[in-house]
C-alpha cells in the first residue's frame, strides 16, 4: 500500500505549486487515475484525508476521474479495452497486448484561493 | 477576448451581443465604468460618461488572488495542472540514471516479496562474480542493517537504507545513497529493494532493470496477484529451485503466468543455495552490463 506515499506526493505538489503560483487554499484537487496505475482507490480517499489535514489543502474535496484501460493487441492490430494487466485480448484471447492507456496517475487541476 | 478587462470570451455572456459590445458583461464590470454610450443622433457625437465608481475608494475588485472579481464567483481560482503525481520521485530518478549513465555503471532494482532469498542470492551472486566486476549495494529495509552487514562480509562496499515506516525505495533516497557509496566507474550496483511486490513497482530508481526474485515456496500465481511488479520488471528469477522436488510448485504455470502480464519477460530459474543455474543469472548480468558499457570510456578501458 504506497497510497499515503501518493498522498504526501500531492501534498509535495500541492506546496510548490503553491509557491509558484501563490495561492495559500487548496479547496478542491482533481486526479486522474487509471486502472493500472496501481493505486486503490478507496485507500487513496481515506489516506488523502489524513495526509492534508492541518495542511493547506486541510478539507480539500477530493475528485477522482478514472480513466479506461487500454491496450494495442499485436495479432488484432487494434486497441481493445482491458481491466487488468494480464487480461486477455476480448476478441482473441492472445496475451501480446502492449498497454496504451490506463497508467494515469496525475493532478489534472485544482481549485484554490 | 475583451480588450477591456481582458476576460476570456469563453466564460462570457455578452448580453445583446452584436449591439456594439456595450460592455454589458454584467460579470465584469464592477470596477468599472458604467458605460453609457449615447447615440445622438444630430451630430454623429458619441458622449461617454465614464462613472468611476472607484472613485469612492471603498470598492476595490481587484485584491483577491485572482485579480478580478466575478460576481456569482469566489476569487477561487482553477489550476490546468495536468502534473503526474510521481513526477518528483522521476525527476530524482532520472538524475540517477544520468549518474549511472556519466559513470558506465549497471544499476539493478532487485524486487520480491519478504523471504523469497534475495539477499542470500545476491551474496551468492557477488561470490561468483568476485574478480569479473565492482559490485556495490544499496540495501533497503524497513529497520535493521543486518543486510547490509551480510553483504558487507563479503568485501563488497554496501550502503543501508532504513525506510522506517515507508515500505519502497525511492529516487531520493537511493541519490543519497549513491552519495555515499560513491561506486567506482564501470561498476554494478544492486539495488536490493524493501520486501514488497506492491508499492517498489510504481517508484522508478533510476535503475537500468527491475529483476523480480520469486521463490518456488511461493504461488505460481504471483504474478497475477501483483502484476504491476511484473509488468515493471525485465527479467524473474525462479528462486529455490532446488526445492522443487518437495513442492507442487507449477514451473510452467509460473511462467506462462508471468507472461500474461508481461509478455517481453524473461525467466532464468536459479537456486541460491546450491548454484543450480547460477551462471546464467551472472551471464545475463555481464550482458545487461556491456550495454551499458557500450559507447562509454569504461568500457572501452575494460577492453
Amino acid at each position: 500500500m504506497h497510497e499515503m506515499s501518493i498522498c504526501e506526493s500531492i501534498l509535495g505538489l500541492l506546496r510548490d505549486q503553491a509557491q509558484a503560483q501563490d495561492f495559500s487554499k487548496v479547496e478542491r484537487v482533481c486526479l486522474e487515475i487509471g486502472p493500472l496505475s496501481g493505486v486503490e482507490i478507496e485507500a487513496l480517499k481515506f489516506g488523502f484525508d489524513v495526509v492534508m489535514r492541518d495542511t493547506l489543502a486541510d478539507g480539500a474535496r477530493l475528485e477522482i476521474i478514472e480513466t479506461p484501460g487500454t491496450a494495442w493487441c499485436m495479432p488484432c492490430g487494434q486497441s481493445v479495452a482491458i481491466e487488468e494487466r494480464f487480461d486477455a485480448c476480448p476478441l482473441c484471447g492472445s496475451h501480446q497486448l502492449q498497454v496504451t492507456g490506463g497508467e494515469e496517475l496525475r493532478i489534472k487541476e485544482l481549485e484554490v484561493n | 477576448m475583451c480588450t477591456v478587462c481582458g476576460c476570456g470570451d469563453g466564460e462570457v455572456r455578452i448580453e445583446g451581443k452584436g449591439d456594439g459590445h456595450q460592455h454589458g458583461h454584467a460579470h465584469i464590470h464592477e470596477h468599472a465604468h458604467d458605460h453609457h454610450h449615447h447615440h445622438d443622433g444630430h451630430d454623429g457625437h458619441h458622449h461617454h460618461h465614464h462613472d468611476h465608481s472607484y472613485d469612492h475608494g471603498a470598492h476595490h475588485y481587484g485584491e483577491g488572488p485572482a485579480g478580478t472579481s466575478v460576481p456569482g464567483m469566489s476569487q477561487t481560482r482553477l489550476i490546468q495542472l495536468e502534473q503526474d503525481i510521481l513526477s518528483k520521485n522521476n525527476t530524482y530518478a532520472a538524475k540517477n540514471r544520468r549518474f549511472f549513465a556519466d559513470r558506465g555503471i549497471l544499476a539493478l532494482n532487485l524486487v520480491s516479496s519478504p523471504g523469497s532469498g534475495k539477499t542470500t542470492l545476491l551474496v551468492k551472486t557477488i561470490e561468483m562474480l568476485a574478480g569479473r566486476l565492482k559490485p556495490y549495494v544499496i540495501e533497503g529495509d524497513q529497520q535493521t542493517s543486518a543486510d547490509a552487514d551480510r553483504i558487507r562480509a563479503t568485501g563488497a562496499p554496501a550502503i543501508q537504507v532504513n525506510t522506517g515506516k515507508g515500505c519502497h525505495l525511492d529516487g531520493h533516497m537511493v541519490g543519497h545513497a549513491l552519495e555515499h557509496l560513491a561506486p567506482a566507474d564501470g561498476s554494478v550496483v544492486f539495488i536490493e529493494n524493501v520486501g514488497n511486490l506492491v508499492c517498489p513497482a510504481a517508484f522508478d530508481l533510476g535503475e537500468a532493470h527491475k529483476v523480480a526474485i520469486l521463490s518456488v515456496t511461493e504461488g505460481e500465481d504471483k504474478p497475477l496477484k501483483y502484476p504491476d511488479m511484473f509488468a515493471a520488471s525485465d527479467l524473474v528469477l525462479l528462486n529455490k529451485t532446488d526445492l522443487l522436488p518437495h513442492l507442487d510448485f507449477d514451473v510452467e504455470a509460473a511462467i506462462t503466468n508471468a507472461r500474461k502480464v508481461n509478455p517481453a519477460i524473461k525467466v532464468l530459474q536459479v537456486s541460491a543455495r546450491t548454484g543450480e543455474g547460477m551462471p546464467g543469472w551472472c551471464a545475463w548480468i555481464e550482458a545487461a552490463r556491456a550495454m551499458q558499457l557500450a559507447g562509454h570510456p569504461a568500457g572501452a578501458a575494460a577492453e
